[in-house]
């Protein structure tokens, strides 16, 4: 790559730092460059977040429709998944899985509930209130 | 406190946490390519049967942690390096090294770093910065893809210290002790050495999905994704591709020209012309892999569907694949 050629297209970085790339000055020898961005990265990038909007659009469908529990749609709000949400919990998998339901979600201890509004760093309220 | 400490924006973490720690101990003839060179940085892995954040799990550098421990070995630099089970002690063990003046390392998750954009938020374990003082309740943190220093609270860098899931850090923190004087003639022998074991990784890592044939493997899957994934899922396993070769300041074709670059430097330090014909061939490889990148996002973007198009990419990546198998051939044939 070129020193002219390191692109200087719009990203999420803009305001927070530029990046830092390798390219070659025309007489031949390589050198840092910094870069606002490149538009075929930002693009890979709104897609992810575009896949990650809709899958958490369709977890609060199922809140509404009372297929799923709040744990569920702000797993996926926090770009989690089971084994990750088990992690910071400290609950077993099969334990995460089961307070998908919306029953047994229900009956949860508010010592329960205080971990998981802790991890997704909202009120208890807020969990115990959500309907999707 | 406060230690004197000087930040150099790096294009990648892990190497520019190597670089400016060592610089700080005075090793002002190290540099981000010289590190990654040291380090046999340079890969390519595709992982099959796991999936990161539902896409593919490719990896266009080694695995995280050895850059920073090859490059300080080779320069003959013990390592020190220290995880916790006790969030409470691992806050007291960093404290205490700000405290004797000691500036180190530390592997951090990026889900909840501040200071990033929240687009580029993702859980993801292997980031590296340096923490180098501490005001009050705020850390003093140099972040090296970063343009400018920055800081984060007590509470902001437990949270990310003890991020879970996948190379969860636990509180990993890393420095050099009894840091011998600075020597060239083990700058020269680390430049073999890492151009070596680099050469010996890309092209002779056994099994099919790693080193240039790790590039094929992906290649060959490519083909495969239409008619297996549909549209849709193909188009966001492509977009993962890019995402993994261009995250910030990382990426496929961004580690290529770094090693171009430290081919340049070694062929300085080695007085070897030849290195820089080297230099050349990664340089082409890098500009090989930003050609494919824009290939594929044209997928990604619905411009282009169809097997063709998944077809076409397929036939670059196996070019890129030739090419760095030629570029390595050459280098293991050289005689240092």
């Amino acid at each position: 790559m070129k020193k002219s050629e390191v692109p200087q297209d719009k990203s999420s970085l803009a305001n927070v730092t530029r990046e830092v790339c390798y390219a070659k000055e025309d007489e031949g020898c390589y050198n840092t460059a910094l870069s606002t961005g490149w538009s075929i990265k930002a693009e890979a990038l709104e897609n992810a977040w575009a896949e990650i909007d809709r899958l958490t659009e369709e977890a609060r469908k199922e809140v509404a429709a009372g297929t799923k529990s709040p744990v569920y749609y702000f797993m996926q709000r926090k770009l989690m998944d089971i084994a990750l949400l088990a992690a910071y919990t400290g609950f077993w998998k099969i334990t995460v899985r089961r307070h998908f339901k919306p029953s047994v979600f229900e009956k949860l201890s508010e010592k329960k509930l205080a971990i998981y509004a802790d991890v997704f760093e909202i009120s208890v309220q807020e969990l115990k209130n959500f309907r999707g | 406190m406060n230690i004197d400490f000087k930040h150099i924006q790096s294009a990648h973490c892990e190497n520019g946490v190597t670089t400016n720690l060592l610089r700080f101990h005075g090793y002002d003839f190290i540099s981000e390519p010289l590190a990654f060179g040291l380090g046999s940085g340079l890969f390519y892995i595709h992982i099959p049967f796991i999936s990161i954040s539902n896409g593919p799990a490719v990896s266009f550098r080694t695995m995280p942690g050895a850059i920073f421990k090859r490059t300080c070995k080779s320069l003959g630099i013990p390592v020190e390096h220290k995880k916790f089970s006790d969030a409470a002690k691992a806050k007291q063990y960093l404290d205490n090294q700000i405290e004797i003046g000691n500036p180190v390392g530390c592997q951090v998750g990026v889900f909840n770093l501040t200071y990033f954009p929240v687009e580029y938020r993702f859980h993801f374990n292997a980031h590296n910065l340096i923490v180098y003082g501490k005001d009050g309740d705020s850390y003093s943190i140099s972040d090296p893809v970063m343009e400018t220093v920055t800081s984060l609270t007590e509470e902001e860098l437990q949270r990310v210290r003890f991020a879970k899931g996948a190379f969860a850090p636990k509180g990993h923190v890393y420095y050099p002790v009894n840091i011998p004087k600075p020597n060239i003639e083990l700058l020269r022998k680390g430049i073999v050495k890492g151009i070596k074991r680099n050469t010996r990784d890309m092209l002779y890592v056994p099994g099919g999905i790693a080193g240039v044939k790790g590039i094929k493997f992906t290649a060959n899957q490519i083909r495969k994704w239409p008619t297996k994934l549909g549209d849709r899922r193909a188009a966001l396993y492509m977009g993962q591709i890019i995402r993994m070769q261009e995250e910030i300041g990382t990426g496929g074709g961004g580690f290529r020209f770094i090693y171009a670059a430290f081919l340049e430097q070694a062929a300085q330090h080695l007085q070897m012309d030849k290195l820089m014909h080297s230099s050349d061939d990664f340089t082409r490889a890098g500009d090989l892999w930003r050609a494919a990148a824009v290939e594929m996002a044209g997928v990604y973007k619905n411009r282009l569907v169809g097997q063709d198009a998944y077809n076409k990419i397929a036939d670059m990546l196996v070019e890129i694949s030739e090419a760095e198998k030629l570029a390595f051939t050459k280098l293991s044939k050289m005689k240092f």
